[in-house]
């Protein structure tokens, strides 16, 4: 029933869903209706076929469990991609965010019908205010790049309600995410890049001469790509605020501040968190996220509507009663309904309350310890440009005198000592970058396993570089045609004229 | 309790690596003053515990499958989830890797993806399809984007048609608010006589897109093929805005000509979760594919000469672009693409059509039997799918609280959004109400109107 494409030998590893399809299988038998039949419509109204594929349930089943079979996960192994915070992601919170009571309510159910949604939502953004020393949250947000896009809005909406038109720039340092010029662009705003000095902090001389009266504010991530805390900090926001800017933290790299500086207290104005990186919520191959944002008290006015308030307090022992509540300058909403209520905070909510204050303390205190551990291995094999104690990851530089190998070839080494690759070719200010991110969660066993790897192959640069070149050996898949990819476009299975393969 | 795999010995040998004493010392660029807080929280709670306390948040609420019926739909839909998609979504290799952004290694999530973009392509009648948005609303702003930067800002008006959803169209001005558009349409018509081609008159050569909703916000099927030939004449692009599961049956927006479709994929399988994550599908024209959004997967081969998958035209996206990237979307939902696409495989070409035409045949014995009651009756004569607007002439939210008396969870109430529409629910049926159900709905309500 397979066949692969007669024009080349190309070999299919696993079909698809569409070239697994035989007419008249059925994956799932619906109910007959039970009420008495209404005419359709007239049929141009209709569609004429519906080219989706016909499966057993065994098919699809043994399809998914075969793809699942090619990727590499926290699960399986360490994954120490920087900047994304790979941590466990615990068992517990699989089952908590699928309670039926979570499940299955709608979000435009009468409050008094959610009020167990409504606690959760609200106990979740005092948590964080406190996590982060801000004076409102809002959890709407559905990833740290739509957070990033709160953040700004907010930051317009405030300069715009003093009457202050003329600002339009943001200052953005180079190591930043990508994220936060693209989400400064989507608001028509100029960016202004700030380079850092050598020791890795913001360069205060290149920020005074930016700082004047058009501009908006700074996006700052901190500890910074490189994984260092800005030994300036308070100096970078006094500059900032002192020509009328605002303050944005980029929460992605708060896994290194629980319970040790709350970025509210340092003066910023405004920061997303990353709950599926800080608080466990997993990747999912690429999301869903969650994105929420803290603001300091001048700015609680401007948050997306609605929040979750708490509409009449409770007498007694009886709780309050929550519902949602509009700030008055808001900026609007940022998607339907109220965020990633089961995904996001069903799973975070279980995380914190798991943890406690302690427990989140030691959260990042191991997140940097880890870290720091690794790059006292490594720092002698492996050049790092910044080298001074880190947070929670540090950026090395992956290539060596006289080899022609690169941070690529080593990142697809690893995966033939079974170990996910750093970060690479990010930030952008470190040649070759590989950018390592242990997370609290790895063992000393796995951290030295790793490191013995990354040393080994330092070694087979100099004498087996055609080795390390041709990596990876011993995975499934080998190196991919990216250029044939983007030359011919074949983004879909589905052809019309191909379709039936009977 | 925490998740930290560390012995005391170990970390202590650890630090002496590292050449520090304790812990604390790691942390001496963090500005005195403000270093180690004690945080206000409660104390931690063991898993037996978390698990109690969660139970019982859970319990407080009312779902609609073991505490109410419901005919609640307004953008979200009870639908029948078949156990598989719990269970692939549920494997760790899955949900705990990242953005697939080492191909060798992450060929499940790639394929995955590519076999969703092609889903969707073949639902909506596109040609191709992202790896996802955050939800239908985001989405649909995102639309705006992709006309924005098609005519290089230079057309600033957007017209949109008054019953695409209300939600999605506040979504629409939040993110525009730095782009100097015009939105125009939703605001200009009595929306009790309003029909798709009122918008055509708006439409000049100033306006880069149209946004309409299929089946509209009050459940209504249009054939907008008409619509979308007087938009193409002005230049404009039209975007429609899609629920995935009425396209088992209705005629694809790609057949009536449209540019864009998007929509909420969170019929196809996935929970409704107090509103998130869902996902937002986004499908176009080949032609526009440069200018859209999001992540794309594309088939290649590998250096073993296997069919494989990778991320391609990442040139459009913010890590390489930064400020002039066509979005900064970077995190999307592709858990919850995959979940739709392993229920879209499941249900097939038949199953999907069958829940579809469910859906439709219980909606209109609802409706038939609604618009018998005394002093109730349909606001709107057009076909419609699984949702209609019910006039029940007095106060929505005094008919909803004597329903929830009933364990009936009632419309959505129209007159919060079209003033015209006060003293009008919007009825969703979903394969998931028996007749039992929608006979229960109609006597309630029946009782009502005699009260």
């Amino acid at each position: 029933m397979i066949e692969a494409p007669e024009q080349t030998q190309v070999k299919i590893v696993e079909p698809t869903i569409f070239d697994l399809s035989s007419p008249g299988r059925v994956g799932v038998t619906m109910p007959a209706s039970d009420v008495p039949e209404t005419a359709l419509p007239p049929e141009e109204l209709l569609r004429p076929d519906l080219p989706l594929p016909e499966l057993a349930e065994v098919d699809v089943v043994r399809h998914y469990m075969h793809l699942s079979s090619f990727n590499y996960s926290v699960d399986t192994g360490f994954y120490p991609l920087g900047s994304c915070t790979m941590k466990y992601n615990p068992k517990i919170n699989e089952d908590t965010c699928r309670l039926p009571g979570f499940l299955y309510t709608h979000p435009l159910q009468p409050i008094e019908t959610v009020q167990g949604n409504l606690a959760l939502m609200y106990q979740l953004q005092e948590w964080l205010k406190e996590i982060s020393g801000f004076a409102g949250v809002t959890l709407q947000p559905a990833a740290g790049a739509h957070g990033e896009f709160t953040g700004v809005l907010i930051m317009r909406a405030y300069h715009k309600s003093r009457g202050d038109h003329k600002r339009v720039k943001m200052l953005i340092p180079d190591s930043a995410h990508g994220t936060n010029p693209a989400s400064t662009g989507m608001m028509g705003l100029q960016v202004v890049q700030i380079p850092s000095d050598e020791r890795g902090n913001v360069d205060l001389k290149a920020l005074e001469a930016a700082c004047d009266d058009t501009v908006v504010g700074m996006m700052l991530t901190n500890p910074n790509t490189l994984g260092l805390f800005d030994e300036n900090i308070e100096k970078v926001i006094e500059l900032v605020h002192g020509c009328g800017g605002l303050m944005y933290g980029d929460g992605a790299n708060l896994n290194a501040l629980l319970g040790i500086v709350r970025p509210g207290d340092l003066g910023f104005d405004v920061m997303h968190f990353n709950l599926h990186k800080t608080f466990a919520v997993p990747h999912g191959g690429g999301g869903p996220g969650s994105g929420p944002v803290g603001v300091a008290a001048h700015l609680v006015d401007f948050l997306p509507e609605p929040l979750v308030g708490i509409i009449e307090e409770g007498e007694d022992d009886m709780p309050p009663l929550y519902g949602f509540v509009k700030p008055a300058k808001t900026i609007g909403r940022m998607k339907a309904f109220h965020g990633h209520f089961g995904g996001g905070m069903v799973r975070a909510f279980t995380y914190i309350a798991m943890h406690g204050p302690d427990g989140l303390k030691d959260i990042s205190q191991y997140a940097v310890l880890n870290a720091n551990y690794l790059q006292a291995k490594l720092r002698n094999t492996y050049k790092v440009p910044y080298d001074r104690i880190c947070m929670h990851e540090f950026v090395a530089e992956g290539r060596f005198e006289g080899s022609d190998v690169r941070a690529l070839d080593i990142a697809k080494r690893l995966m033939d000592y079974n170990f996910h690759p750093p970060t690479n070719y990010f930030p952008l200010i470190v040649h070759e970058a590989l950018m390592i991110e242990p997370t609290e969660t790895e063992n000393k066993d796995t951290l030295d396993a790793f490191a013995d790897a990354l040393i080994k192959i330092a070694e087979e640069a100099k004498t087996q570089p055609e080795l390390v070149k041709s990596a990876p050996h011993t995975t499934k898949f080998g190196r991919m045609d990216e250029v044939k990819a983007a030359r011919e476009l074949v983004l879909c299975c589905w052809l019309p004229e191909n379709f039936s393969n009977q | 309790m925490t998740y930290i795999p560390i012995s005391p010995k170990e970390r202590d040998a650890m630090l002496a690596t590292i050449g520090v004493k304790s812990l604390d010392d790691l942390f001496e660029d963090i500005p005195a003053k403000h270093r180690f807080p004690k945080l206000n929280l409660p104390p931690a709670l063991t898993e037996m515990e978390a698990l109690d306390e969660l139970t019982g948040l859970a319990q407080a609420n009312e779902n609609v499958r073991s505490d109410l019926i419901s005919f609640l739909g307004a953008g979200m839909y009870n639908h029948y989830i078949p156990s598989v998609v719990d269970h692939m979504l549920r494997r760790g290799e899955f949900y705990t890797a990242y953005t697939p952004y080492q191909p060798e290694i992450s060929q499940g999530t790639l394929q995955a993806i590519f076999e969703y973009q092609s889903l969707m392509c073949a639902l909506t009648g596109m040609d191709v399809s992202n790896a996802s948005h955050y939800d239908g609303a985001t989405a649909t702003a995102e639309a705006v984007n992709l006309a924005n930067a098609q005519f290089r800002g230079k057309r600033k008006k957007v017209v949109i048609s008054p019953t695409v959803h209300p939600q999605y169209r506040a979504v629409i001005r939040t993110y525009t608010q730095g782009m100097d558009m015009q939105l125009v349409g939703d605001d200009q018509f009595p929306i009790t006589d309003y029909q798709p081609s009122d918008l055509l008159p708006l439409v000049d050569d100033n306006t880069c897109l149209v946004i309409v909703q299929y089946p509209d916000f009050f459940g209504r099927i249009y054939d907008y093929t008409k619509l979308i030939e007087g938009i193409h004449a002005k230049g404009a692009l039209a975007c429609v805005v899609a629920n995935p599961t009425a396209l088992a049956l209705f005629k694809t927006p790609g057949s009536m000509g449209a540019d864009i479709v998007v929509g909420d994929g969170q019929p196809l399988g996935i929970p409704m979760w107090y509103g998130g994550p869902s996902v937002g599908f986004f499908t176009t024209r080949k032609q526009f594919v440069h200018k859209m959004a999001g992540r794309l997967v594309g088939e290649t081969v590998d250096s073993k000469g296997q069919r494989a998958y990778v991320l391609t035209l990442t040139a459009r996206e913010q890590h390489i672009k930064r400020e002039r990237a066509t979005s900064n979307i970077c995190t999307n939902q592709g858990l919850i693409a995959l979940g739709t696409a392993v229920y879209l495989s499941l249900l097939g070409k038949k199953g999907l059509r069958q829940v579809a035409e469910l859906c439709y045949q219980k909606a209109h014995y609802a409706a038939a039997q609604l618009s018998k009651i005394e002093g109730m009756g349909l606001c709107f004569s057009e076909p419609f799918f699984h949702e209609f607007a019910l006039c029940v002439n007095r106060p929505v939210e005094e008919v909803n609280a004597h329903l929830l008396d009933h364990g009936i969870l009632g419309g959505y109430d129209l007159g919060q959004d079209y003033p015209a529409l006060k003293d009008h629910m919007l009825i969703a049926v979903t394969e998931m109400n028996t007749k039992e159900d929608i006979d229960t709905l109609v006597e309630v309500l029946s009782e009502v109107s005699h009260d």
